[in-house]
C-alpha cells in the first residue's frame, strides 16, 4: 500500500487498541488521527524510538472523563427496568403459559415435583443431622462402651459393669463432669389410684436431668436426688393426673414401688435418643428394689448403660485414650478378647450406630448419604427436563425475540425477560412444591418413621427455599435466555433460521442421564423388594398365627403357673400357655461356659439361651427333627434340653439326642431337636440355641388363641382371667406376627423410600420425554408430511421417531446396570442371608424403561403420524 | 460588559484557530501554539480547549479531509465564530485601554 511505503512506522499497537476500547466512540477518530499524524511527524524529528514514547505519552493524556465520557443519544435509550416493559414482559409470559397449558403443566408440575422430593429429602436429612441436639450439652455427652474381638471378629457392646462408674468417677474426675448409670428403656406400670399405663422409662442417676438438660415443667432437676422419687414427662403427667397437680402425688411402679412426683419434665423430642423416655425414676431405688443387681455389681456382669458428660475442656478421644485399658487393668484375665473401653459421643450415635467385624464403624449415615444423592438427582432431573423443554420451545419464540429485536430491544432486554419468564415459573413450582410437600409429609412422616413439619417460622427455610429457587430459576432460565437472545432477526424473520443439528446433543445427553438414574433406581427398587421376600419367605420354624406375648412385669403374675394356666384354657380361648425367658421372636440372652463331648477346648463357644416350660413347644408349635419335646410324664426332663439344628451342628454331634451337655458344670441331656426357630433378625442366619425347663426364670407369658374364636372376643376373656390375678396393671398384649414384621421396618421403609423415589424419577424423566418427542414431532412435521406423500405407512414414520429415543433409553441402560450393580452388590453384602442378583432384574429394568418410553414418546409420534399431509405441506 | 470568559490559554487557541482561517485542526495548532509560545503543550490540552470553546459558542467545527499520514482518518477543522471573533476583538479593546494607559504611567520611568 503506498501509505505504508511512505510511512512504514507504525505507533504502538497497544496504546492504540486501548484508546479505540476507552475512548468515547463518537471522538475516537479525531484523536486517533491527530496522534497519528503527531507520531509520524515526531519519528522525523526524534527518531522512531523517541517517537513510541512520546505516543505513549500523548495518548495517556487523553485518558480523562471529557474524553471518555460517551454521546448522549438522542433517542430515548432502552431502560432495563423500565415499568412499562417490566409489565409487558409478564403479560407476555402469563399469555405464553395460559397459551400452551400442557407444556406449562408439565414445566412447573415437574419441576415443583423435584423441588418438593428435594424439600423432603433436605427436611429428613436436617433431621437426621439435628438428632440429640435437644441437649445441650449434646458436644460433651458420650455412652461409656466396649468393645472386644472374639474368633477374630469384632464386636463393640454398651452394656457396662458397675464397678467401672466408681472408676470413673474417683480416678478420672479431671475428665469427667458427671457418670451416670441407665437401666433400659423399658415398659413398666404407671399407676395411680385406679388409673393405669404400661410406660417406656428408664432408671437413671440422680445427676441425669442436668446432664441431659431436660426442661423442667414443674419443680427442679434436682428431684430425682430424693430416695423415692420420680420425674414425669409432661404427657404421662397428663395421662395420669389430667388437670390436676402432679406434685408430690404417690404414684406405684410395677405394682411394688411407691415413689412421689418431684417434677414434671417437656416431652422429649421425636429426634432424641432419650424419646421413648417418659419417666424417670432413680438408680439407687432401683438397685435397692432388684437384689440381683447388687450381687451383680461387678466386673464380670454387663447389663447396664452409662452414660458420661466430659468437662469443658476435655475431649473424647484424649479421654477414650485415658479409660482405654480400664477393663484389661480390672479383669486381667480377659486380655485374648483384647477388651478396650472407649467413648461413644452423643452426636453419633444416631447416624454411626455400629461396628462391623472388623471394627470399621457403619451406621444410618449411608442412607444420609444415599438419599442426599438421589435427592441431588431428582432435582437435577427436574432442572434438566425445565431447560429441554425451554430450548425446546424456543423456536416457537424465535419470531418473538425477531420482532422485539426490530423494535428495538437490545440483547440484554431479551435475557432480562426470559430470565424473569423463568423466575416467574420457579415461582409458581416454588409455591406449589410447598403445597405437595405438605400434602406428602404425613406419608413421608409414615415411611420414614419421622415427625417432621415445615419449619415456617425459621429464617433459614425460607432462606434456604428462596436462594434456592432463585438458584433454580437463573441456571435452568439462563441456557434458552443465552441462546434465544441471540437469533438474528433478519434469519428469524425471514423464515431461514434452523436450529443446528448440534443443538439437539447436549438435550440428547440430558435425557441420557435422565434415564440412566431412573433405571438405577429401579433396579435398586427391584433388588430391595426381592431381598425383603427372600428373607421373608424363610422358615421360621414356627407357627406365628394367633400367638400373643404378655410381658411379666409385675410380681402377682408369678408363682401362679398352673392356675393360670388351667384358668385360661377353661375360658375356651385359648388353646395353650407357656412363659419362657424370651419371646419367640426376639433372642435376648446368649451364655457360654458350655462343654460337651469332643468339643476343642480353644472353642469359644456362644449360645443363645433361652428358659421355658413343658407348654412351650406346643404354644409355638416346635417341629422336631429328632427326639422329643419336654414331657411332664419324664420327671428326668427337668434338667433336659431341646437343641435346634443349627446347635447341633454348631456342637459337632453326630446323634445328638441323649448326650449330655454341660453348662456350668451342670449336666443336661438332649432330649430333642428342632427345626431352626427364627428368634433373632430374619437376614442373618439362625442363631444356635439351647432351650431349657426353668419355671422361675420366666420373662414373658406366651398364650396360643384358639383359632376357630374370634379375636377380640378371646382377648376379651383373658383379659377377664388376667384382671383376677393382676389387678393392679394394665392387660397388655403382643401380637407375635406383628412383632415379627417389626423385623422388617428398617429394610421395608429403605424399599418404600427407594420405590417412591424411583417412581418420582421415572415420572419427572417422562416428562422430559414427552415434552422433548412433542417438540421433535413438530419440528419434523414437514419431513413427515412429504414421507407421507411419497407413500411412507404410518408404522413407518413412527419407527422413525422413536428409533431416536430407544437409543437413547438403550445407552442409559448400558450405563445404569454397572452401576446398580456395584451399589446394590454393595448393599447386600452387609445382610449374611440375601437374595441373589440374577440377570432377569437388569432384563425386566431395562424393558420396563423401554416400554414407559416407547408409551411416552408413542403419542407424540403417532399424532405427529397421523396428521394430514396436506395440511402440514400446506404453507410452503 | 456580558460575556463568556476566556482562560489565557484557550485565548491562545482561538487566536491560533482565527489565524489559520478554516484549516485549523488539533496537531497544526498544537505546533503553531509550540512555535509562537515555546510552551510544552500536550494534544489533549489542545483537544480539550477546543472542545471547550466549541461549547461556548466561539468556534465551530466541520469533519474533513483525510490524508495517508493520519492513516486515513479524518480531521476535525475549526473557524472562529462572529461571536468568537467579537470576544477576541473586545479582549484586544480592553488590552489596548489598559495599555495606552500604562504607557503614559511608564513613559517618565524609562524617560
Amino acid at each position: 500500500m503506498k501509505t505504508s511505503d511512505k510511512y512504514p512506522i507504525k505507533p504502538p499497537l497497544v496504546a492504540d487498541r486501548l484508546l479505540k476500547w476507552i475512548l468515547a466512540s463518537h471522538q475516537y477518530e479525531i484523536i486517533q488521527g491527530d496522534l497519528h499524524e503527531e507520531f509520524n511527524y515526531q519519528v522525523k524529528k526524534v527518531g522512531e524510538r523517541n517517537a513510541r514514547w512520546l505516543y505513549w505519552q500523548q495518548a495517556m493524556g487523553f485518558i480523562r472523563p471529557r474524553y471518555l465520557r460517551r454521546q448522549r443519544n438522542l433517542y430515548s435509550s432502552s431502560s432495563y427496568f423500565s415499568h412499562n416493559m417490566i409489565r409487558n414482559y409478564f403479560k407476555i409470559a402469563f399469555r405464553n403459559l395460559i397459551k400452551q397449558k400442557g407444556y406449562s403443566l408439565i414445566n412447573i408440575g415437574g419441576l415443583a415435583m423435584g423441588m418438593a422430593v428435594v424439600m423432603l429429602i433436605g427436611l429428613w436429612i436436617y433431621d437426621e443431622l439435628s438428632f440429640d441436639k435437644y441437649h445441650q450439652n449434646y458436644n460433651r455427652i458420650a455412652k461409656v462402651m466396649q468393645s472386644a474381638s472374639v474368633n477374630g471378629e469384632f464386636g463393640a457392646g454398651e452394656h457396662m459393669p458397675i464397678p467401672l462408674r466408681d472408676v470413673l468417677v474417683t480416678e478420672f474426675q479431671d475428665d469427667f463432669d458427671r457418670v451416670v448409670m441407665s437401666s433400659w428403656t423399658r415398659e413398666h406400670i404407671l399407676a395411680y389410684g385406679d388409673r393405669k399405663f404400661t410406660k417406656t422409662g428408664n432408671y437413671l442417676g440422680a445427676e441425669a436431668p442436668e446432664m441431659l438438660t431436660l426442661k423442667m415443667m414443674k419443680g427442679t432437676r434436682g428431684g430425682l436426688r430424693e430416695p423415692a422419687s420420680i420425674l414425669l414427662s409432661e404427657s404421662v403427667a397428663q395421662a395420669l393426673f389430667g388437670q390436676t397437680d402432679p406434685m408430690g402425688k404417690i404414684v406405684k411402679i410395677d405394682n411394688k414401688l411407691n415413689v412421689k412426683v418431684t417434677g414434671v419434665y417437656e416431652d422429649l423430642p421425636y429426634n432424641t435418643a432419650f424419646r421413648e423416655m417418659t419417666f424417670i425414676a432413680p438408680w439407687d431405688l432401683y438397685v435397692s428394689s432388684e437384689p440381683w443387681i447388687k450381687s451383680n455389681a461387678n466386673w464380670a456382669n454387663n447389663s447396664f448403660q452409662m452414660l458420661a458428660q466430659i468437662s469443658p475442656n476435655s475431649d473424647f478421644e484424649v479421654v477414650s485414650k485415658k479409660i482405654k485399658n480400664l477393663r484389661l487393668i480390672h479383669v486381667p484375665e480377659t486380655a485374648s478378647f483384647k477388651p478396650e473401653v472407649f467413648l461413644h459421643p452423643m452426636s453419633r450415635w444416631h447416624l454411626y450406630t455400629g461396628w462391623d467385624k472388623t471394627g470399621k464403624v457403619e451406621g444410618r449415615i449411608q442412607y444420609v448419604w444415599l438419599f442426599g444423592i438421589i435427592g441431588i438427582f431428582v432435582l437435577l432431573l427436574a432442572c434438566i427436563n425445565f431447560m429441554n423443554l425451554s430450548t425446546a420451545r424456543s423456536e416457537k419464540r424465535a419470531k418473538e425475540v425477531g420482532i422485539r429485536k426490530v423494535v428495538g430491544s437490545v440483547r440484554s432486554q431479551l435475557v432480562g425477560q426470559f430470565l424473569s419468564e423463568s423466575l416467574l415459573v420457579v415461582a409458581f413450582a416454588f409455591v406449589l412444591s410447598l403445597l405437595l410437600t405438605l400434602l406428602m409429609l404425613p406419608v413421608f412422616n409414615e415411611v420414614a418413621d419421622k415427625k417432621l413439619g415445615l419449619p415456617w417460622s425459621e429464617p433459614l427455610f425460607w432462606f434456604a427455599g428462596l436462594g434456592f429457587s432463585l438458584f433454580t430459576g437463573l441456571i435452568s432460565g439462563s441456557y434458552p435466555a443465552l441462546y434465544l437472545s441471540s437469533f438474528q432477526p433478519i434469519k428469524v424473520l425471514k423464515g431461514t433460521f434452523r436450529i443446528g443439528r448440534f443443538a439437539t446433543i447436549p438435550r440428547k445427553v440430558l435425557v441420557v442421564v435422565q434415564f440412566t438414574v431412573s433405571v438405577t433406581l429401579i433396579i435398586g427398587t427391584i433388588i430391595v423388594f426381592r431381598q425383603i421376600q427372600h428373607a421373608k419367605n424363610r422358615p421360621v420354624g414356627y407357627e406365628r398365627n394367633g400367638l400373643i406375648t404378655i410381658d411379666m412385669n409385675t410380681p402377682e403374675l408369678y408363682g401362679h403357673y398352673n392356675t393360670l394356666r388351667s384358668k385360661l384354657k377353661e375360658t375356651g380361648a385359648v388353646e395353650e400357655m407357656s412363659t419362657s425367658s424370651a419371646p419367640a421372636t426376639s433372642l435376648n440372652s446368649q451364655n457360654n461356659g458350655f462343654e460337651w463331648e469332643g468339643k476343642d477346648p480353644n472353642f469359644k463357644e456362644q449360645f443363645g439361651t433361652v428358659a421355658v416350660t413343658h407348654d412351650f413347644g406346643k404354644t409355638v408349635g416346635w417341629q422336631f427333627v429328632a427326639g422329643r419335646d419336654f414331657s411332664r410324664s419324664f420327671a428326668t426332663d427337668s434338667s433336659g434340653m431341646v437343641l435346634n439344628e443349627k446347635a447341633a451342628n454348631y456342637m459337632g454331634l453326630k446323634d445328638p439326642v441323649g448326650k449330655i451337655v454341660k453348662w456350668n458344670g451342670k449336666p443336661y441331656q438332649i432330649v430333642g431337636i428342632i427345626k431352626d426357630m427364627l428368634m433373632g433378625s430374619p437376614f442373618e442366619p439362625v442363631y444356635q440355641t439351647v432351650f431349657m425347663l426353668d419355671y422361675n426364670w420366666a420373662n414373658v407369658i406366651n398364650i396360643k388363641l384358639t383359632p376357630e374364636r374370634s379375636t377380640s372376643e378371646s382377648l376379651r376373656k383373658i383379659e377377664s382371667v388376667f384382671r383376677e390375678f393382676n389387678p393392679g396393671s394394665p392387660f397388655d398384649y403382643k401380637f407375635s406376627d406383628q412383632q415379627y414384621a417389626l423385623k422388617f421396618a428398617t429394610e421395608e421403609r429403605i424399599g418404600r423410600l427407594a420405590s417412591g423415589f424411583a417412581i418420582l424419577a421415572i415420572f419427572i424423566s417422562c416428562l422430559g420425554l414427552f415434552g422433548l418427542a412433542s417438540f421433535i414431532a413438530e419440528q419434523r412435521t414437514k419431513e413427515m408430511g412429504v414421507r407421507k406423500v411419497l407413500g411412507a405407512s404410518v408404522f413407518n414414520l413412527w419407527r422413525l421417531l422413536c428409533k431416536d429415543f430407544v437409543l437413547l433409553v438403550i445407552i442409559a441402560f448400558i450405563i445404569a446396570t454397572p452401576t446398580a450393580y456395584y451399589f446394590l452388590d454393595n448393599w447386600l453384602s452387609k445382610y449374611k442371608y440375601r437374595t441373589e442378583i440374577s440377570w432377569w432384574i437388569f432384563a425386566v429394568s431395562g424393558a420396563g424403561a423401554l416400554l414407559i418410553t416407547l408409551l411416552t414418546v408413542s403419542f407424540q409420534s403417532i399424532k405427529a403420524a397421523l396428521i394430514n399431509p396436506v395440511k402440514s405441506l400446506r404453507s410452503e | 460588559m456580558n460575556r463568556t470568559y476566556l482562560g489565557e490559554f484557550e485565548e491562545i487557541v482561538l487566536l491560533g484557530v482565527a489565524v489559520m482561517q478554516g484549516q485549523a485542526y488539533g496537531v497544526v495548532l498544537m505546533h503553531e501554539i509550540i512555535e509562537q509560545t515555546g510552551r510544552s503543550v500536550r494534544l489533549n490540552q489542545v483537544h480539550s480547549a477546543l472542545q471547550r470553546l466549541e461549547e461556548k459558542g466561539m468556534v465551530k467545527s466541520e469533519v474533513g479531509g483525510s490524508t495517508a499520514e493520519r492513516g486515513g482518518r479524518r480531521k476535525r477543522l475549526y473557524t472562529v465564530t462572529a461571536y468568537g471573533q467579537r470576544t477576541l476583538q473586545q479582549i484586544q479593546e480592553v488590552r489596548d485601554n489598559f495599555w495606552s494607559r500604562l504607557t503614559s504611567l511608564l513613559k517618565p520611568a524609562f524617560g
